[in-house]
């Protein structure tokens, strides 16, 4: 790659969300600012290798993009006046200091991320508009045609606009419950790249992985002082530390227990551990834990041993019972079972996942825990039962692959 | 911006019947504050007609014209600068129904 390719593809990561939000937030316009910087880059690309790279790179890009759309909104307003009441609601003031910085693409992030939009729409528009993703890139990482994806987030943009969802960061009161929306999604992303689903897919998609960490890592730079952004990045961290060990070359899932922890990627577990001692320390002056600093905690432990044999269990599973107080989900239920197991056996932790089965019969990894315990206790005949129905239900191709051949062992 | 703000009821599982004071306080609230526009309870689906003459002559028939589980109750119209102010609203307003409340925007 040439000089200027490379400061294009460099500049492109570290100034679209920040070009795409000033310019949101100077013309009030959604589409106007995507259209606007992405031609800028395009600008970019076309002569910077002539002309070099300029000294504000992204100053550039915003001034040349707010040229841009400029030049449209003036081509629009020959035809009509409309944009001008379409207006994007933004409020000066900000209403509550959220750390550190005013930024304006944490109002983007919010917006993007608002719950008057559907799941899938959301994520979309924050690869998009925040990561700077193309509609054909996202439309790949998610197995959606290309059309369907641009419509999705076409249709995302006009429900900005015609019901007005404004573009700013939400009141203190709404705060939390936003945040956690934000993370969510974020946390979304990560596990699509982590754990693909469909066949005649990679299972592992690392290009979602690592926008995921991105933008995971601009929400704790943009609020660091939230505790559960911070234990979000700690977790993706950790987690894709992991990443090249989970996945065997013969395209097989490789459990925690069985891994190579040489190959595990030391520095993204010291940043990980990091984040959570500084949790930890947080949890020690009073501000109690949310869900992934938890999960970040129950990481924390499997990865700071170098044999899977030392793992603490009970230090888990007392995380474990934490968790299930603030998530009663019944996957929750279903991980703490696999602690239960190591710590009281196969034959307690049966009992426990047993109890799951109204709620988790679709799940494949219900199956897949149970199937495993049923092996540990000597059952094959039910071992095996719970085998096919794991590897029915499993979308991940490395998954059913393991799942597949441990079946295959039970003899 | 305007929104119409409606409230659904359903005919499997109706909401409770003791909610008109509460409803009313909340009225009250919503025209101090300035977002009252236009508020209405809605008599049972079964009093509804259909009128379509977008034929050669109208023709009248009885019911809504689309029977399902779910109906409109009541609706309003507030007037709020933006989405996130309409659905706070609809949250205390869905609270004070006791049944489910749509947003939509007035074009």
């Amino acid at each position: 790659m040439s000089d200027a390719a490379e400061s294009i593809t460099r500049v492109h990561r570290a100034e679209w969300a920040r070009v795409v939000a000033a310019l949101t937030r100077r013309f009030g316009d959604l589409d106007i600012a995507e259209e606007a910087a992405a031609e800028a880059f395009a600008a970019a690309v076309e002569r910077w290798p002539a002309e070099g790279v300029p000294p504000n790179p992204g100053g550039w890009l915003t001034t040349t993009a707010s040229r841009k759309a400029i030049d449209r909104i003036r081509r629009e307003n020959k035809r009509d006046d409309k944009h001008k009441e379409a207006r994007m609601v933004y409020d000066d003031d900000p209403p509550e200091p959220v750390g550190a910085i005013d930024d304006d693409r944490l109002r983007l992030i919010f917006t993007c991320c608002h719950p008057a939009l559907a799941p899938e729409a959301r994520v979309a528009l924050t690869l998009r508009l925040v990561a700077g993703l193309t509609v054909p890139e996202i439309a790949r990482a998610f197995l959606v045609q290309e059309p369907a994806m641009g419509q999705r987030i076409t249709r995302a943009k006009a429900k900005i606009k015609a019901a007005r969802i404004p573009y700013r960061v939400p009141s203190a009161e709404d705060l939390p419950a936003r945040v956690s929306g934000v993370l969510a999604v974020l946390y979304l992303v990560f596990n699509e790249g982590y754990l693909a689903t469909g066949p005649g897919t990679d299972p592992v998609r690392p290009g979602l992985t690592a926008e995921a960490i991105r933008l995971a890592r601009l929400i704790r730079a943009l609020l660091p002082d939230d505790g559960e952004a911070a234990g979000l990045l700690a977790l993706m961290l950790l987690t894709e530390a992991r990443r090249t060990a989970r996945v065997s070359a013969g395209g097989e899932l490789v459990t925690l227990a069985e891994q190579d922890r040489g190959s595990w990627d030391a520095a993204l577990i010291a940043e990980g551990h990091r984040l959570v001692r500084e949790r930890l320390a947080a949890a020690a002056a009073g501000t109690p834990p949310g869900r992934y600093q938890i999960l970040a905690a129950i990481n924390a432990v499997h990865t700071s041993v170098r044999d899977a044999r030392d793992t603490d269990w009970s230090q888990i599973l007392a995380l474990y019972d934490q968790l299930v107080r603030l998530d009663r989900s019944p996957i929750v239920a279903l991980n703490r079972a696999v602690a239960v197991a190591e710590l009281d056996g196969p034959e307690v932790a049966l009992a426990a996942v047993d109890r799951l089965q109204d709620r988790l019969a679709g799940y494949h990894a219900f199956h897949a825990i149970r199937a495993d315990l049923l092996r540990r206790l000597g059952d094959g005949h039910r071992s095996r039962a719970a085998y096919d129905k794991a590897i029915e239900l499993a979308g991940n191709t490395a998954e059913v692959a393991y799942l597949t051949r441990r079946r295959d062992q039970l003899g | 911006m305007q929104y119409l703000v409606s409230v659904i009821d359903d005919k499997s599982d109706p909401g409770s019947t003791d909610r008109q004071p509460a409803i009313s306080a909340f009225n009250d609230r919503l025209i101090a504050e300035g977002y009252w526009v236009f508020a209405g309870g809605l008599a049972d689906t079964d009093t509804a007609t259909v009128v379509d003459n977008r034929g050669e002559e109208a023709v009248f028939s009885d019911g809504p014209f689309v029977e399902s589980k779910e109906y409109l109750a009541g609706v309003w119209v507030w007037e709020a600068p933006d989405l996130d102010v309409a659905l706070r609203l609809a949250a205390e307003a869905s609270e004070v129904c006791d049944r489910k409340i749509e947003v939509r925007p007035f074009r």
